[in-house]
């Protein structure tokens, strides 16, 4: 937050007009970093600001990813959450007039160096978007596709990490018998399932969700709740939900945003039985609005 | 509390608050009347409680019953899942209360018909009248979502222990004195049991209307440690 006592005469004219629906006096910012103590963090947010052109979508948000832990972000239709997710790989380098300031650093390393190799870095942090999206190939093809482009030719290498990664997400007994069938015959939830097991082919540490359950019917959304929680033994979780049971379910920490800024942070069951902050409050027990 | 986006929602809780009240609102009545039937040697009076028990019963039921069909369909957070919890536990606690008052209206009824001795009354009503404020005082604080009105009447708990303790005292004091009263003072022994066990629930709906208001879990706490966690300063 800015510190308030910092005070311009215009500044102090203006400050009674409210730019917030709600109050954002007295919020801190920083409530997670003190449940994040016996954690390891995966990655540090460091007063990220970013702006779409002129209009700014990102406020000030320092924040830490523990990991091996799944930790969600919450908040209604644009207040930022998919864009910081998009951040963490840099997913929005990709959109034109983007401007991001402050950095995001995979344990030691700044992302946002121009020395990064952004392919190397989307190898480590992997990404899974709303909509199922295999390519039309087939079902063996699309799990040993990262490694082919790595250069993996051994078709015993190839065999045994699309095995393996079929089996961690859970789909491999859905799909052994027709390895070779085009992937775009698969239902929505086992496509889902598909590329979540391409996506950790290629051994990232981190996989970013965006909405991975939202299509998808109540048991293959159980499905991938079920595979989160495999999953985050061995990756850093970060899931963004417009569902907040989904949130309350499948996280360990919670995050909630609001126009850009980050409102809150910390474990997800203190979110969601005694939120700090009156804004997370009204927002989980639908009082948003 | 600000209102839902959905308007049913509210309805249901609000219903639900008020459900509670009309329970509590029974239950006081339950504990006057018993004292009352007691006092007054009132047996009609005491077969009257006996009669309505089974609506604080079916109070605690059916308001269980909707809790459960909250929790179903409108998955509760934060607060309204704190409120859903204090009620669940907050019924149990009127319905044990409505249990405490039958058993006093019972004794009413037989140390009436025993024709008893009423001398040692006196303690056994002004002990009744104490716990049964706290039960008003446990329900206005659960009414108003009074964190500090809950505290300030959990803490009057202890008292009711040594007015127990007091009274016990002296029905041991008229058993020695007379032995031939020894069965009708063992019944008042059983009442004043029943009125030290509502202080204790009234305390219990206390902390829950704390766990509700601040979302600070207070129970089997001295009452010093519990004013200290409610007000850290």
């Amino acid at each position: 937050m800015q510190p308030n006592n910092i005070e311009t005469e215009a500044d102090t004219v203006t400050r009674d007009t409210p730019t917030h629906a709600f109050d954002m006096s007295g919020l801190t910012q920083n409530d997670g970093p003190m449940v994040l103590a016996n954690e390891a963090i995966c990655l540090h947010v460091d007063d990220l600001n970013l702006f779409y052109s002129e209009k700014q979508a990102l406020n000030n948000i320092t924040m830490q990813i523990p990991e091996k832990r799944v930790t969600a972000f919450i908040g209604p239709s644009g207040c930022g959450k998919s864009t910081l997710l998009r951040c963490f790989n840099r997913m929005n380098d990709l959109i034109t007039d983007v401007d991001i300031r402050g950095s995001i650093k995979l344990h030691d390393n700044n992302i946002y160096e121009k020395t990064v190799n952004v392919a190397e870095l989307r190898r480590r942090i992997g990404m899974v978007f709303q909509k199922p999206n295999p390519f039309p190939k087939s079902i063996y093809e699309n799990v040993a596709y990262g490694l082919r482009i790595q250069g993996v030719k051994s078709r015993r290498v190839l065999d045994e990490a699309v095995e393996k990664s079929l089996k961690h997400a859970a789909l491999w007994d859905e799909v052994k018998d027709r390895l070779e069938d085009n992937a775009m015959g698969l239902s929505g939830g086992q496509q889902q399932r598909l590329v979540i097991a391409r996506a950790i082919a290629i051994e990232p540490e981190v996989l970013l969700l965006d909405e991975p359950a939202s299509a998808l019917d109540p048991i293959s959304t159980l499905k991938i709740e079920e595979l989160i929680y495999e999953l985050k033994s061995d990756y850093t979780i970060v899931i963004v939900t417009h569902n907040m049971q989904q949130a309350a379910r499948v996280s360990d920490y919670t995050a909630y945003m609001y126009l850009g800024e980050l409102i809150e942070f910390n474990d997800t069951n203190t979110i969601f039985t005694k939120p700090a902050q009156k804004m997370t409050e009204d927002y989980i027990t639908g009082r948003y609005g | 509390m600000s209102q839902h986006i959905s308007k049913q929602f509210d309805n249901e809780l609000d219903n639900i608050r008020g459900r509670v009240m009309a329970m509590g609102g029974l239950v006081e009545k339950q504990i006057t009347d018993a004292l009352q039937a007691l006092t007054d040697s009132d047996i009609e009076l005491g077969q009257t409680v006996i009669t309505n028990e089974p609506s604080v019963n079916s109070y605690e039921v059916s308001i269980d019953e909707e809790c459960t069909q909250i929790l179903a369909r409108r998955q509760p957070a934060a607060k309204d899942l704190r409120l859903i919890t204090a009620v669940i536990k907050t019924i149990t606690d009127l319905e044990r209360i409505g249990d405490e008052a039958e058993k006093v209206a019972q004794m009413a009824i037989y140390l009436t018909e025993k024709q008893g001795t009423k001398s040692y009354y006196v303690g056994i009503n002004a002990m009744g009248n104490y716990v049964s404020e706290m039960v008003r005082d446990a329900l206005d604080a659960f009414a108003r979502m009074d964190s500090a009105a809950a505290v300030k009447t959990a803490a009057r708990e202890p008292e009711s222990d040594e007015q127990y303790a007091a009274i016990l005292r002296q029905l041991i004091t008229y058993m020695m004195e007379d032995p031939r009263s020894i069965s009708a003072v063992i019944d008042a022994v059983w009442t004043v049991r029943s009125l030290e066990r509502i202080g204790d629930h009234a305390r219990n709906i206390c902390e829950y209307v704390v766990y509700f208001v601040e979302g600070k879990d207070v129970r089997h706490l001295t009452i010093e440690e519990m004013e200290k966690k409610v007000n850290p300063e």
